[in-house]
C-alpha cells in the first residue's frame, strides 16, 4: 500500500532510559570515570540503570584467543542486560567488541541471535551524548588546554571521530589542540603490553612525545586501557601530563563533577 | 601470558626478543619512520574522496574473491590459455620443487647467468641462494633489491626492499662494492652506477626471471608492473624468460586487472599508475623482432592450498601485495621489517606467515599486535587482517582434541597451549560470569590489589615504562550503588 511513498529518515528517537555498561577497567581502576558518564546522561534528562550482574565484555579472553571462555562471559552481559533499551558504553573498545564482535563470537550459537540484538543496542558514550542525545554543554571552568587521544578501536570499530571533538568544541573556555600523531595506536593492546613490552614502550613515547609537543597540559580519552597506558607512562617519567576520561573532565566541567 | 620469549627456549629468538635491536637503533628508526610517514601521506593523496575508496576496494575485493572462489576452475583455464600462447606451465607443490623446476630449465637451456625482476616469491623459494649452489648467477635488476643483494640482505619490505637503508648507507654500500665508485651523496649518480652495472648484465644474461602481480585466465595474460623498466629488460630482452608466482594471484579477466592496478599503484606507492605496466602474452612470435622465444611459468602452491581450505583464512589469499598494511602498521614502522624473521613482514606476514610455516614456528606472530585495524582500515581489498590474527591465535591455543567439525586447519594448531595460561583462563571465566564472585573478588581488588608486589609476572613487564596502575577504595558497582543507579528495572 506505501511501497510508492519514499521511506522517512528520522533521527533516532531520544530513549527515556539507558543501560550503563561500566566495563571492568572502570569498574576497578577508574570507578569516577564511570560515574561520571552516568551522571552526563542523568543531567540530559534520561534515566540510567547500572545492572549488578555486569562484568566484562570478554574482549581480553577473545583477543587471546580463548573463544570459549570470551564467549561464556559475554552471555553473562546478555543476561545481564535484558531490556530492549540501548547501552551505552565509556570505552569505545568494550563497546566495539560487543557492537562489531558478538554475532560473530555466538556464531553456531543458539543465542546468536540474542547477541546480534544486543550489539545492535550498543552506543559509545560521546557518540551517544552527541548523536542521540544531542546535548548542550555549558562550560563552567577555567581556561584550559587540553588534547585528544581516540582509541584505535573508537576511530576504528566504532566510527566515532568527531563526536567527542565536537563535545569539547562547545566548551567556551577549553582549547582542543589536536596532536600530531592523533590516529596512531598508543601501544596498549591489552596483553600486548605485557607480551610485547618493548614495541608497546616505544609507541607509547612516541605519543607521549607528541602530545607534549602540543603544549597542552591534559590529554583526554574515551577509553581507561589507553589513559592506563600513556597516564601510567606519563607518570613513569615524570612527564607532568594530567590523563584523564572525557566523562570526567566534562562533569567537572559543566556540573561541578 | 608469560613474554613470548618464556616458554619456547628451544626456537630462534621470538619477536619479542628480536625487538629490542631494532628499537634500540635511532638511526633505523628515523629511516622508517621517514619513509613511512612518506608513503602515508602519498597513499591519503591519492584518495581524497572517501565515496570513491568506498567503491573502488568493493570492488577489488569482490574480483579477488570471485576469483578465489572459483580457484581451482579458474587455474585450469588459465593453464589452458596460457598453453595456448605457447607459455609452459608448471605446477609446484613446495618450494624446494619450484627451485628444481626452475633450475631445470636453466639448465637444459644452458643458461649460466641469470637477470631478475622482483618477485616476492622467488625470496619465498631462496632462489638466488638455490642456483648458486648450482653455479648459475643471478642478479637482481630492482634498484632496491640490487642493493640488498649487495648488501646480503634480505628484503625489508614487499614493495620497497631497501627501505631500512638511506643514502648515506647506500653510497657507503655503493663506494665498497662497485669498482671504481666513489661515496657520492648524489642520488642521480648513485643510480647511474647501478644501471651502468646493470644494463651489462642484462645485455648478457641467458635467461630473466620475474614474478607476476595477475595472471588473467581468460586470456592467458601475465600482468606485471614496475617503475624501472627493469621488468620490462627481464622478460623480453633474455632468450628465455621465467616467470614464479604463487596460486592466488589468478583473476578470471581482463576487465578485473584496472580495479586491481588502480587500487595496487595507489596503495603501494601513491601513483595512480606505475611507469610500465606489462602485459605477456607468450614467447616471440614468427616475424617479431624481439622478446624470449621460451616462456615459463611456474605456479607455486607452498602452503597457500592449505590456507584456502577455511573459508575464514582464505580471505589472507585476496592479497595483491600493496604493502599498505606495513606502511600504517605502528609496529612494523617502529620495528622494522627484518625483525618479524620472516619473507613477509608487517601485518600481512604476521598472518601469512604462521599459515605457511605453521604456528610453532610463527606463533608468535600473530601476537605482535595491538589490533589497532590500522592494516584492516587501508587494505584495498578489504582483508579483515586483526580478526584473522585473533583466529590464529585462536588456533594456537586451541585445545588439540577438537571435535571433528573443527579441524585444526593450521599447521601445528595448539602448539602454544599451556595448561598455566588455560587454568588462568578457567579461573577469569568463573569469576566473570557469578556477578556474586566477580563482585567479591573486585571488592578484594579494591582493599589489597595495590599490594600486589612490583615483581609480579605481569607487573614486572607493566612496570618498566609505567606507573602501576591503582585500584580504587570503592568499585563503580559501590559507586552505582550509593548514586542509586542501581537495578532499577526498566519501565
Ligand atoms: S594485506 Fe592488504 S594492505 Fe597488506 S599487502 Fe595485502 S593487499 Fe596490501
Amino acid at each position: 500500500m506505501t511501497a510508492a511513498t519514499p521511506p522517512t529518515v528520522t533521527a533516532p528517537a531520544k530513549p527515556d532510559t539507558v543501560y550503563f555498561f561500566g566495563t571492568c577497567l572502570v569498574d576497578m581502576l577508574y570507578p569516577e570515570a564511570g560515574l561520571a558518564g552516568m551522571d552526563l546522561l542523568r543531567h540530559a534528562g534520561v534515566r540510567v540503570i547500572f545492572p549488578e550482574g555486569q562484568s566484562c565484555c570478554g574482549q581480553p579472553a577473545r583477543n587471546s584467543g580463548y573463544m570459549e571462555e570470551a564467549r561464556a562471559v559475554a552471555r553473562a552481559q546478555l543476561d545481564a542486560f535484558p531490556g530492549d533499551i540501548p547501552i551505552v558504553v565509556p570505552s569505545g573498545s568494550c563497546a566495539g567488541m560487543m557492537k562489531t564482535h558478538y554475532p560473530h563470537l555466538f556464531e553456531g550459537d543458539p543465542d546468536q541471535p540474542r547477541a546480534i540484538a544486543f550489539a545492535a543496542r550498543v552506543h559509545e558514550l560521546t557518540a551517544f551524548l552527541v548523536n542521540v542525545l544531542g546535548v548542550t554543554l555549558e562550560d563552567k571552568g577555567a581556561p584550559v588546554t587540553v588534547t585528544w587521544h581516540p582509541s584505535c578501536h573508537s576511530l576504528r570499530e566504532m566510527g566515532v571521530v568527531e563526536e567527542p571533538k565536537a563535545l569539547l568544541r562547545q566548551l567556551a573556555n577549553v582549547t582542543l589542540v589536536e596532536n600530531k600523531r592523533e590516529r596512531e595506536c598508543c601501544g596498549f593492546g591489552g596483553t600486548f603490553a605485557v607480551r610485547q613490552a618493548a614495541v608497546s614502550t616505544a609507541m607509547v613515547s612516541d605519543k607521549l612525545a607528541s602530545v607534549r609537543e602540543t603544549g597542552a597540559g591534559t590529554l583526554l580519552s574515551g577509553d581507561c586501557g589507553c589513559l592506563m597506558n600513556i597516564g601510567g607512562h606519563a607518570e613513569k617519567v615524570g612527564d607532568g601530563t594530567r590523563c584523564r576520561h572525557i566523562a570526567e573532565f566534562l562533569m567537572e566541567r559543566c556540573h561541578g563533577g | 601470558m608469560a613474554a613470548d620469549g618464556g616458554h619456547h627456549p628451544e626456537h630462534a629468538p621470538r619477536f619479542a626478543e628480536r625487538a629490542p635491536d631494532a628499537l634500540n637503533n635511532p638511526q633505523l628508526r628515523r629511516n622508517f619512520r621517514r619513509a613511512m610517514d612518506g608513503l602515508m601521506a602519498k597513499r591519503a593523496a591519492q584518495f581524497p574522496d572517501p565515496a570513491y575508496w568506498a567503491e573502488l576496494r568493493a570492488r577489488g575485493a569482490a574480483v579477488k574473491a570471485r576469483a578465489l572462489a572459483k580457484l581451482p576452475d579458474l587455474l585450469e583455464r588459465l593453464e589452458t590459455n596460457l598453453t595456448a600462447n605457447g607459455v609452459q606451465v608448471h605446477w609446484a607443490e613446495t618450494t624446494e620443487e619450484a627451485n628444481a623446476i626452475v633450475l631445470g630449465i636453466l639448465q637444459q637451456a644452458g643458461a649460466r647467468t641469470v637477470i631478475k625482476g622482483k618477485s616476492m616469491v622467488s625470496e619465498e623459494m631462496h632462489l638466488n641462494a638455490h642456483l648458486e649452489r648450482h653455479g648459475i648467477t643471478a642478479v637482481e635488476s630492482d634498484l632496491g633489491e640490487y642493493i640488498i643483494q649487495l648488501a646480503g640482505e634480505t628484503p625489508s619490505h614487499i614493495v620497497m626492499p631497501c627501505i631500512h637503508k638511506n643514502k648515506a648507507e647506500i653510497s657507503d654500500l655503493f663506494a665498497e662494492k662497485i669498482p671504481d665508485q666513489p661515496r657520492t651523496d648524489d642520488v642521480d649518480e648513485l643510480t647511474a652506477a647501478a644501471r651502468r652495472v646493470l644494463r651489462e648484465r642484462f645485455a648478457n644474461a641467458d635467461a630473466g626471471i620475474s614474478g607476476v602481480n595477475f595472471a588473467v585466465a581468460e586470456t592467458g595474460t601475465l600482468v606485471l608492473i614496475e617503475n624501472e623498466g627493469n621488468g620490462r629488460l627481464s622478460t623480453t630482452l633474455p632468450p628465455l624468460h621465467i616467470a614464479v608466482t604463487g596460486i592466488e594471484k589468478v583473476v578470471e579477466f581482463l576487465d578485473d586487472v584496472p580495479p586491481l592496478l588502480a587500487l595496487l599503484t595507489r596503495s603501494a606507492t601513491g601513483q595512480p599508475i606505475t611507469t610500465y605496466v606489462n602485459m605477456i602474452s607468450g614467447p616471440r612470435k614468427a616475424g617479431e623482432k624481439d622478446g624470449p622465444t621460451a616462456v615459463h611459468l611456474v605456479l607455486l602452491d607452498a602452503g597457500r592450498s592449505r590456507v584456502y581450505q577455511d573459508v575464514e583464512l582464505a580471505d589472507t589469499l585476496r592479497c595483491i601485495r600493496c604493502a599498505a598494511c606495513m606502511n600504517h602498521c605502528p609496529v612494523y614502522t617502529r620495528v622494522g621489517g627484518h625483525t618479524y624473521n620472516a619473507i613477509y613482514p608487517g601485518p600481512i606476514g604476521k598472518i601469512l606467515t604462521p599459515q605457511l610455516q605453521g604456528l610453532d614456528a610463527a606463533g608468535d606472530q600473530p601476537h605482535a599486535s595491538t589490533l589497532c585495524n590500522a592494516c584492516a582500515e587501508v587494505c584495498p581489498v578489504k582483508i579483515p587482517i586483526p580478526d584473522l590474527l585473533v583466529r590464529l591465535r585462536r588456533e594456537a591455543v586451541r585445545p588439540t582434541e577438537t571435535p571433528a567439525t573443527h579441524l585444526p586447519v593450521v599447521k601445528d594448531g595448539g602448539a602454544e597451549r599451556s595448561w598455566k595460561e588455560s587454568l588462568v583462563w578457567a579461573g577469569w571465566r568463573l569469576v566473570y560470569t557469578r556477578p556474586l564472585l566477580y563482585r567479591m573478588v573486585t571488592r578484594a581488588l579494591a582493599w589489597g590489589g595495590n599490594w600486589v608486589p612490583a615483581s609480579a609476572p605481569l607487573m614486572r613487564d607493566w612496570t618498566k615504562a609505567r606507573a602501576r596502575p591503582r585500584f580504587k577504595p570503592r568499585t563503580l558497582h559501590d559507586l552505582a550503588r550509593e548514586r542509586g543507579y542501581l537495578n532499577e528495572v526498566p519501565k
